[in-house]
């Protein structure tokens, strides 16, 4: 029985008051709840602060190129089906430097569980706006304040027929923790944005004014597109959380033939089977 | 003895489907060739030809001369008439444009015309062949058959096709029949008919590649093409990426996770993965790259050949770790040669990158069946009880190699990789000393992976006056060019490298300063293998012959230069 201390490894870097603290202790205790052994995990991770989460958690982890977790996390899927893929990285490396491996990835809809720990600020580089950050934030380089809309990510993801959009807080970390169960559960890709607060850099969306605007709308079917969309574009003096839209399609790993059976990646191999290949090419 | 043909035309006429018909009859019955494409970045219009030549030795290389050239439009005969031997033959359609009076090589035949009698307009191809097959005296019944194959589940379309095939041949028959005889059949087993790619495709396939994970750029494709058709009978998965950054971090996922994987692309793209390049000397995760090369800078000439990526492949990705270097250098060794990658990736646990070229890729050749038997699938994994537990993914070791394990390999062991300099468990860290030691242990693989290197292929003179250098795809063309000049009295020989990076020097150090005149051919414009040499091997070349327009080498070129060195 392993108990979700067990998965809690390393010492972190992060500042006191940040919200990843608390994602990672949801992690470890949904985890515990799934009893997933942790050789059986895999956390793939970009570059950010939330990106050294695989230092944190006892997993296997690929903490890889800024922007770049979900592309191996797809190649491990097609390596080793038996792997419970998770990735988890900050606003910027999954929104920001990673966009166009988000659409295509959501497209594909592989079975990974993709956790985003949303501070609406850069935190590793120190305090630029990231493409969640609200208009008019002011930054060391945004010095007139954003003016850009910020992107919204669970709109997008309903828009690419993502199958599974969830969003959370870290400060409701019972909720997270559920959420993370469902979404890691969920056969297909599964986005779950979590607003969190950046105590350093981000001195708009603090804890305080998350808490004051969140609240758990009453959700009827979760398979209603148009109210997940409604729902998900919610934002403002309330901030609605929740599992908002739970729909599942066939995953990318089910459309592949060579999959079927065991891993790929424990498959033998003699390169004298294929011989009879070069035939074609009498 | 020898027969070249040329089929030209504007893009979408169909000039492959003639050379693939003609090529793999011929090379069914027995006669050696190679055959090369020459066209546009467009899907239709422009000026696109195809060379095939037939001769009795092995022929290595095309050249300028034409004996049968099939002028599909008026474009392909003005363009090439010039190089039409004056006992050659014209096959064009007089439905679409007629020959100059003075012209009295012409072999009339309505393809179009006849094309649509048979069937269908779009058979006007196999018309050609048809002519073609009775010009050089080559029996129906193999293309016949080859047409048979090729339409076994369309019913009629065969029948329909060899109608048209017999009505090209009777036209043509009306102007000359065998006007020109096939070379002796090279005697033997039988020959496989595929060009580079599939060469590639094929070795990669062979040597336990799962994943291919891609986006699609001339002259790479074709490796994409053949793993992908090959989905449906082998436990293969090839996934086109959303941009080349999607595909070699793809790659290196698959790989981590145990798959042999690879990614192909060409200089543009492999700009885009060079950060992944890098991640893989950082992380150690095996990595092999197909880099089909064409003319840059920037989009450059897509659809040409240049061998301009060298120094960018030793060189691309930020930071210093080792890393291999090979090239294709003829289809016989690339088949080979790319199996050795992965076996070099997997157990030095780095990127290896293999080079290959629009001339390599897109060239048919008939080649002797492969011999399976020697490829290698070694995995140089952790074994269960030889290795030290908690298992460490960056064990200090004396050959700099750690263990490799695989996630999920081990119960409660767990692999981390981390693309931030890390201790040995994979965790971040920052402190000097630590840092130095990874660097070390990663550096320390170099010694032994030097060793691997293949010597530059000697041929030719054993005690050259004269030595040449090349690498990569130039191979054939070299051979020819030493052959000539031998012929003409020089002692003369070619050190051809297909191992690149680690440069292996041995060979080199005993040859280039006993030789008289040295001179390194590329198809580049600043000679970097000269320049490698130079600096890995501190050697000096006299001279460099450099071709840079996006075309191939042809023999008779680097023996004129040869000449003009030996001469001055």
């Amino acid at each position: 029985m392993l108990k979700a201390e067990d998965y809690l490894v390393g010492k972190t870097a992060w500042c006191p008051g940040c919200g990843n603290h608390s994602i990672r202790e949801a992690l470890a205790e949904a985890l515990s709840e799934l009893q997933i052994r942790p050789h059986n995990v895999l956390i793939c991770s970009g570059i950010g602060q939330a990106a050294k989460i695989p230092h944190y958690i006892k997993a296997n982890g690929f903490n890889g190129l800024h922007g770049r977790a979900l592309p191996p996390a797809l190649g491990a899927r097609v390596a080793n089906k038996n792997l419970k893929v998770i990735v988890e990285s900050g606003d910027g490396d999954s929104y920001g430097e990673g966009g166009n491996h988000l659409i295509h990835n959501i497209r594909r809809n592989p079975d990974i569980a993709h956790l985003v720990h949303n501070n609406q600020v850069y935190g590793l580089t120190k305090g630029q706006a990231s493409p969640t950050s609200e208009q008019g934030m002011k930054t060391g380089v945004q010095v007139n304040g954003v003016v850009v809309p910020s992107l919204n990510p669970l709109a997008l993801a309903l828009v690419l027929g993502a199958g599974f959009v969830a969003r959370c807080f870290s400060g409701e970390k019972e909720h997270l923790k559920e959420t993370m169960i469902a979404a890691i559960k969920f056969e297909g890709y599964a986005l779950v944005d979590i607003l969190q607060p950046c105590p350093s850099f981000n001195k708009v969306n603090t804890y305080g004014w998350y808490k004051k605007r969140v609240y758990f709308p009453e959700i009827e079917d979760l398979q209603d597109w148009s109210a997940a969309m409604e729902v998900s574009r919610q934002w403002g003096e309330r901030i609605p959380l929740g599992i908002f839209y739970n729909n599942s399609s066939p995953t990318f790993e089910s459309t592949l033939a060579a999959l079927e059976g065991e891993p790929l990646a424990w498959r033998p191999f003699d390169p004298l089977s294929v011989a009879h290949v070069q035939d074609e090419f009498l | 003895m020898e027969v070249n043909i040329l089929v030209g035309g504007a893009a979408g006429q169909g000039m492959e489907t003639v050379m693939n018909l003609l090529g793999k009859a011929l090379v069914r019955e027995g006669y050696g060739l190679i055959y090369t494409k020459d066209y546009m970045s467009r899907v239709r219009g422009g000026h696109n030809f195809s060379r095939l030549r037939v001769a009795s030795a092995k022929p290595w290389t095309n050249i300028k001369s034409i004996d049968v050239l099939v002028a599909l439009n008026e474009e392909t005969y003005t363009r090439h008439c010039e190089n039409l031997a004056p006992p050659g033959k014209v096959i064009f359609d007089p439905g679409l444009f007629s020959l100059p009076d003075d012209e009295d090589r012409g072999v009339p035949v309505e393809l179009q015309k006849l094309a649509k009698e048979a069937g269908g307009k779009v058979m006007s191809n196999t018309v050609a062949v048809g002519a073609l097959l009775v010009l050089i005296g080559l029996r129906s019944e193999t293309v016949e058959g080859l047409l048979k194959e090729a339409f076994a589940d369309k019913e009629g379309v065969a029948e329909k096709n060899i109608t048209a095939l017999k009505s090209g041949m009777d036209a043509a028959s009306r102007y000359c029949s065998a006007c020109f005889s096939l070379p002796a059949k090279d005697e033997g087993d039988k020959k496989l008919f595929i060009d580079g790619n599939q060469v590639l495709g094929m070795a990669a396939l062979a040597s336990g590649c799962r994943f291919l994970s891609a986006y699609p750029m001339t002259p790479s494709t074709g490796v994409m093409n053949y793993l992908a058709a090959k989905m449906k009978d082998y436990p293969l998965v090839v996934e086109q990426a959303e941009d080349e950054i999607a595909a070699v971090n793809m790659v290196l996922g698959a790989s981590y996770a145990g798959l042999r994987s690879l990614t192909c692309t060409s200089g543009g793209g492999f700009s885009l993965m060079t950060e992944g390049l890098s991640l893989s000397g950082m992380i150690e995760v095996p990595l092999v790259i197909i880099i089909a090369m064409r003319p840059g800078p920037a989009t450059g000439l897509p659809t040409r050949t240049e061998q301009g990526d060298l120094e960018y492949a030793i060189h691309g990705g930020h930071g210093e770790f080792p890393r291999a270097v090979l090239a294709a250098s003829s289809h016989e060794d690339a088949f080979y040669r790319l199996n050795k990658a992965f076996e070099l990736a997997d157990r030095y646990q780095i990127p290896v990158l293999f080079l290959s070229d629009q001339n390599f890729a897109d060239t048919h050749r008939s080649v002797e069946p492969f011999n399976f038997s020697r490829l290698k699938y070694n995995r140089f994994l952790a074994e269960e009880g030889l290795y030290e537990k908690p298992y460490k993914r960056y064990r200090f070791t004396e050959n700099g190699i750690s263990p490799r394990a695989l996630p999920g390999q081990f119960a409660d062991q767990v692999v981390l990789v981390d693309s931030d300099e890390h201790d040995q468990n994979g965790n971040i860290i920052e402190g000097a000393e630590a840092r130095k030691l990874m660097i070390d242990k990663r550096m320390r693989k170099l010694a032994a992976l030097a060793e691997e290197m293949d010597e530059p292929d000697l041929y030719g003179d054993p005690h050259p006056e004269i030595l040449l250098i090349s690498w990569g795809s130039t191979y054939g063309v070299m051979r020819e060019t030493v052959d000539a000049l031998s012929d003409a009295g020089l002692k003369i020989a070619m050190l051809h490298f297909s191992d690149i990076w680690p440069l292996p020097q041995k060979r080199l150090k005993s040859l280039l300063p006993r030789a008289k005149i040295s001179c390194c051919v590329e198809n580049n414009a600043t000679g970097q293998l000269a320049s490698i040499i130079r600096r890995e091997a501190g050697l000096l070349i006299d001279r460099s012959i450099l071709k840079y327009d996006g075309r191939p080498f042809l023999a008779h070129e680097i023996v004129a230069e040869v000449e003009k060195s030996v001469e001055s």
